[in-house]
């Protein structure tokens, strides 16, 4: 153990290093940088200097990043960087060690997964979950809580209100899949689809939870390049659509340079660049973080 | 029930609801029938309540196991409780006059009730168990209601009604015992009938069946089939699978008060770890969550023990291989694709197999 973080700490270190020869008066890791549209209202996240330690691990710390409400953003990083315990975080799979996050003004601390899902933000996985024996329509109606809230003894008797619920939610469901083109699979099993198409599904049903932040944890996995423009329109289309805010995890440079808006570039769980696709590329620290130190020629 | 079509097709919630009512339905009028024929032999009579309780028991405990995907070991448990509450009830109303088939009415009523209040005290600290761990505990809270209903004593006489956890209950001359410790109750007024267990199989089918195909079964199935992913769409996890534990042991107390007021004697000793598994025998034969197949599973079942009287020693050797055989034969890979096959050709071009992926198709 103790040699292990000693070589991290090494590595680290040298990342920091180019960091500050860098030009420190243009640090943007502390900034808070929204699109233009979103600046004069509260952001929809806020979220401030969070940490979480597993044992004497700190995967995550001093995580501080803001998203406008109707901002694509992008997290970044290599393998192991932490990317997918901060939706972790963000979804309170993990409470957090230090730190918290406002969403939409509110303080989470303590919150709970289902809490947090009632309040706004929804998210995929990157290893894909769906509800495997449902239908692809079922999977999509059991995260709508607005539409369908009939209690135990509708649901026995099938009375109005479950009929008229039942048939709402029907209607918005196929409507949901229509924006993936999924509308003629509503009936067929979750766990028969191909790939591509449950990767959408379980997008579909986040959005049914009628999320004001959607998460997606590598969207563009195992998809080829057509279907990864597709994606890329229609990540475009909902943010329009539902005038919500996206952050995505991906490994995808094309997708995330085109897409987002602001990225965040994370290594051992520590930002080390933030700002727009064209900062981020030309940030030494990243192409660090990705490629490894330049051998000291000169 | 409403049928819902869809595209000229029934959802197959519809289909299967359609199956289990035919199932019941049809198997009553030719019992009836061959009845007054006289053409039933008189220990086939003797198990039509049995199986309709056996059916109660199984379609409820489907509900746990097959739809909610938690193992339950001690569904017996609650069939005890709803069973002894039943003949208590009974019990007490034998001086009032009423007919039996109210008197039964309010039997099964008490019984779901009070087999549901335990199902869900009891669920409140199981269920936050899983798997294997969750399984051991009902067992043992299985046991714990058998071992329970061994130390009660209860009687009534005109001062009203006593329970105890000793014999001497005190009863006046013209009191009745109604439970008697480890000997059970004896002489229960039989009042269970066939045509009762029907209904009461139609009225348990009803509630798994349209819950299944309601926004509670949708989550509770969801909660079965990825619980983390149930969590981040807001489902309460907890809550649904308590739901789904206190309904099913309400029902399982529904089917043992019906059972109960079958037998003029009955010992708690009858409800022990050996039911519970028969039960989930029938259930997993039957299929995980198939409910028509738990009703057929418990009827072959049930009678089957009786059929094979003829193998006299051999009895239970012979139960014990027909079982295996029926397993092999029901879930093997290659007759599962056989029959698929079959089904394919009878129905030509009506699979429902979604088309490959085109490329960009999305």
């Amino acid at each position: 153990m103790s040699i292990k973080m000693k070589n991290d700490e090494v590595i680290q270190n040298t990342v920091y290093d180019v960091y500050e020869n860098y030009d420190e008066s243009k640090s943007t890791v502390d900034e808070i940088i929204l699109p233009e549209r979103d600046k004069d209202k509260t952001p929809i996240l806020e979220i401030k200097g969070l940490g979480i330690d597993f044992g004497g691990l700190t995967a995550v710390d001093e995580f501080t990043l803001s998203i406008g409400r109707t901002e694509i953003a992008g997290i970044i990083g290599p393998n192991g960087a932490g990317k997918t315990t901060i939706f972790n975080l963000l979804t309170k799979v993990y409470q957090p060690t230090r730190g918290t996050f406002l969403f939409d003004g509110v303080d989470t601390a303590g919150m709970t997964t289902t809490q947090i899902s009632k309040m706004g933000i929804a998210r995929t996985f990157q290893n894909i979950r769906l509800f495997d024996k449902l239908t692809v329509e079922e999977n999509v109606k059991a995260a709508m809580h607005e539409e369908v809230n009939y209690g135990l003894f509708s649901g026995i008797f099938h009375g109005p209100k479950y009929r008229r619920q039942e048939k709402a939610a029907h209607e918005k469901a196929l409507e949901l899949l229509s924006i993936f083109d999924m509308q003629d699979m509503a009936d067929y099993q979750a766990s028969s689809l191909p790939y591509g198409a449950q990767r959408r599904l379980e997008i579909v049903r986040a959005l049914a939870t009628d999320p004001k932040v959607l998460l997606l944890d590598e969207p563009a996995a195992g998809m080829n390049p057509s279907e990864t423009a597709e994606l890329m329109n229609n990540i475009r289309k909902i943010r329009d659509t539902f005038g919500i805010a996206i952050i995505l995890i991906e490994h995808d440079m094309s997708l995330v340079m085109n897409v987002c808006e602001g990225i965040a570039v994370l290594n051992f769980g520590r930002i080390i660049a933030k700002g727009n696709p064209e900062e981020i590329q030309n940030n030494p620290a990243v192409i660090e973080a990705y490629l490894g130190k330049k051998k000291e020629a000169k | 029930m409403k049928m819902k079509i869809k595209n000229g097709k029934l959802s197959p919630y519809t289909k299967n609801s359609i199956i289990s009512y035919g199932i019941v339905i049809i198997a009553f009028v030719v019992v009836t029938v061959l009845n007054s024929m006289g053409a039933v032999s008189s220990s086939l009579q003797g198990q039509l309540v049995p199986i309709c309780a056996y059916i109660i028991m199984a379609v409820s405990l489907n509900l746990v196991v097959g739809i909610s995907g938690e193992l339950s070991l001690g569904h017996a448990g609650f069939m005890s409780a709803g069973a002894f509450m039943g003949i208590v009830v009974s019990g007490m109303l034998e001086s009032s006059g009423l007919p039996d088939g109210v008197r039964l009415a309010a039997a099964v009523i008490c019984g779901a009730i009070l087999a549901g209040i335990l199902g869900f005290l009891i669920g409140i600290p199981v269920l936050r168990l899983r798997g294997d761990y969750l399984a051991i505990v009902t067992l043992a809270f299985g046991e714990i209601i058998k071992n329970i209903m061994n130390i009660v004593y209860a009687g009534v006489d005109s001062n009203g009604f006593h329970l105890r956890t000793n014999p001497d209950l005190g009863l006046e001359e013209s009191g009745r015992m109604l439970l008697n410790g480890p000997m059970g109750a004896t002489a229960v007024q039989r009042i269970s009938t066939f045509t009762a267990g029907f209904i009461l199989v139609l009225i348990t089918l009803f509630i798994v069946q349209n819950i299944m195909n309601s926004r509670q079964g949708r989550a509770i199935m969801a909660c079965r089939d990825n619980r983390i992913a149930a969590e981040s769409i807001g489902l309460n996890v907890m809550r649904y699978k308590l739901m789904a534990f206190t309904v099913s042991a309400a029902l399982a107390g529904m089917g043992g008060a019906l059972f109960g007021l079958n037998y003029s004697t009955l010992l708690p000793i009858k409800f022990n770890f050996n039911t519970s598994v028969l039960i989930l025998v029938f259930v997993v034969l039957g299929g995980l969550g198939n409910i028509w197949g738990s009703i057929i599973a418990a009827t072959v079942l049930t009678i089957l023990p009786e059929a094979l009287r003829q193998f006299a020693d051999y009895r239970m050797l012979a139960y014990a291989i027909v079982l295996i055989l029926v397993m092999i034969f029901t879930y093997s890979p290659k007759i599962k694709m056989f029959t698929q096959g079959l089904r394919e050709k009878v129905f030509k071009g009506k699979n429902k197999t979604p088309e490959p992926e085109t490329e960009g198709g999305v």
